[in-house]
């Protein structure tokens, strides 16, 4: 059988994700024996050039971490959609827009502004941000566009395949990889985890009713190591997210952060943490009730950490 | 902005506010037409996600209308919704959007006329407010895919 050609791809993502793909360990041995990789900006030198004149189509799967901020990210995009037979969004980036897609509360004006001039470490006395085109002696320098909204990869492209984490879990990519490698492919628009439930699901915690009088931040209390996060007024956000990540960070004492996305059917995974949450707060008093959500610093934020492109309301409105 | 005439959806409860609105109807009270009622079985089954949703597509207002606290058909959904609605706001400002478009109200069953000032009342703060701009926003394939 002839090997599989495998192309990664990274837009605006930290890296992880790529380190994510070595974290399989010895089963890149049996990846290397079933697949050659053709594109791999981060650890193979090829060229953007070099894809361009691949046919369409003949790369079997293309992983794309990252989501789509620049006019770069978007170009690539659908250039690896055109040369790929199945195009797989690597990552919570690419299939939810992840932490890059906060910046949707911004636009590019503010978060350049915020980059280049107000950060406390910048020293930038000109005031100089990013343009599309500069004129230097030698001659016209190009950058790419950055765009007032980021969009995830299936917002810019056709996708056949999620794979959810932050980066995602090494046993949640080897199931992907391991479906390509032998052929068995769920259908189309599968996110491939181990779990279609929630984290709670898999979290080994003890849970009983859920009342919450007042909301903590982590580093505010020291929680049970055996009782449930949420019930301890941690804002775990298991209920809402999909498990296959095997609840790692509530076993650490860390509450979830909801880097697996929504639960399968869900649509927007920031209002259903918010009507679960808000429901099992424990007041009947509209008084009681605001300050107990006032210790919420960022609900926003919060709740549509790794989905805000996603989410339906996609972006803040800008005045 | 003086011939804006808004779209506003109310979520009403099967046994108060519906009853509510039906009795504004049946008496005959006058209220402004803008209001396009969704008739749900509580209030406490209004997830966030309707009012999101009903936002994201042009609404420019949404009001959702409960039974008084302590009358619930279901004993305890509206103080779901009580609590619920303060958390939404919040994050409705986060996102740019006025939290005077989402209002929660309490109409039981024998309140036509209650129904009919709160139908107008909002009415008039959401013409005072203006459009809601976010109406451009577009149905992603994923969306159209869960209906």
């Amino acid at each position: 059988m002839a090997k599989l050609k495998i192309a990664l791809y990274w837009a605006a993502s930290c890296g992880g994700c790529d380190i994510a793909t070595l974290a399989i360990g010895d089963k890149i041995l049996k990846l290397a024996e079933a697949a050659d990789i053709v594109f791999w900006p981060v650890g193979l030198d090829f060229k953007y050039a070099d894809v361009e004149k691949m046919p369409d189509k003949s790369i079997d799967a293309c992983l794309f971490n990252g989501a789509i901020r620049t006019s770069e990210n978007e170009h690539i995009a659908k250039l690896l959609r055109a040369k790929s037979k199945l195009m797989i969004a690597y990552g919570s980036c690419s299939y939810e827009g992840c932490i890059p897609g906060l910046s949707n509360f911004y636009d590019r004006k503010t978060t350049f502004e915020r980059a280049y001039i107000e950060t406390p470490t910048t020293d930038n006395p000109k005031k100089i941000l990013p343009q599309t085109k500069v004129k230097v002696p030698e001659g016209e320098l190009e950058l790419p566009e950055f765009y007032d909204t980021v969009k995830t990869l299936a917002q810019t492209v056709d996708v056949d395949y999620f794979v959810p984490g932050c980066p995602p879990e090494e046993k949640t990519t080897w199931l992907a990889l391991e479906a390509l490698i032998t052929g068995k492919l769920p259908p189309k628009g599968t996110v491939i985890s181990h779990s279609i439930k929630a984290v709670c699901d898999e979290c080994p915690r003890k849970k009983e009713e859920k009342k919450i009088k007042k909301f903590y931040r982590p580093h505010e209390i020291t929680p049970d190591p055996e009782k449930c996060l949420l019930e301890q007024g941690l804002l775990c956000y298991g209920i809402a997210t999909r498990g296959g990540c095997g609840a790692l960070c509530p076993q650490a004492n860390m509450p979830c952060t909801g880097c697996y996305g929504p639960v399968e059917g869900v649509i927007d995974q920031g209002a259903h943490f918010l009507s679960a949450l808000s429901s099992i707060i424990d007041s009947n008093d509209p008084e009681e009730i605001q300050k107990i959500i006032d210790d919420i610093p960022d609900p926003a934020g919060t709740f549509y950490r790794y989905s805000l492109p996603d989410s339906l309301l996609r972006r803040a409105r800008i005045k | 902005m003086g011939n804006f005439e808004p779209k506003i959806i109310a979520f009403c409860c099967n046994w108060c506010s519906y009853a509510g609105a039906d009795l504004a109807g049946t008496s005959r009270i006058q209220y402004h037409p803008a209001i396009r009622i969704i008739r749900v079985m509580c209030s406490g089954r209004v997830s966030p996600l309707f009012v999101l949703k009903a936002i994201s597509i042009g609404a420019d207002g949404v009001l959702v209308l409960g039974c008084h606290p302590g009358d619930c058909h279901y004993i305890e959904g509206n103080y779901k919704t009580l609590r619920r609605i303060p958390l939404l706001k919040r994050i409705l400002k986060q996102f740019g959007i006025e939290e005077e478009r989402v209002r929660l109200e309490w109409v039981s069953a024998s309140e036509g006329a209650r129904f009919a000032e709160v139908a107008n009342s909002f009415t008039q703060s959401i013409k005072n407010l203006g459009p809601n701009t976010l109406g451009h926003l577009k149905q992603s394939s994923k969306e159209a895919k869960h209906g």
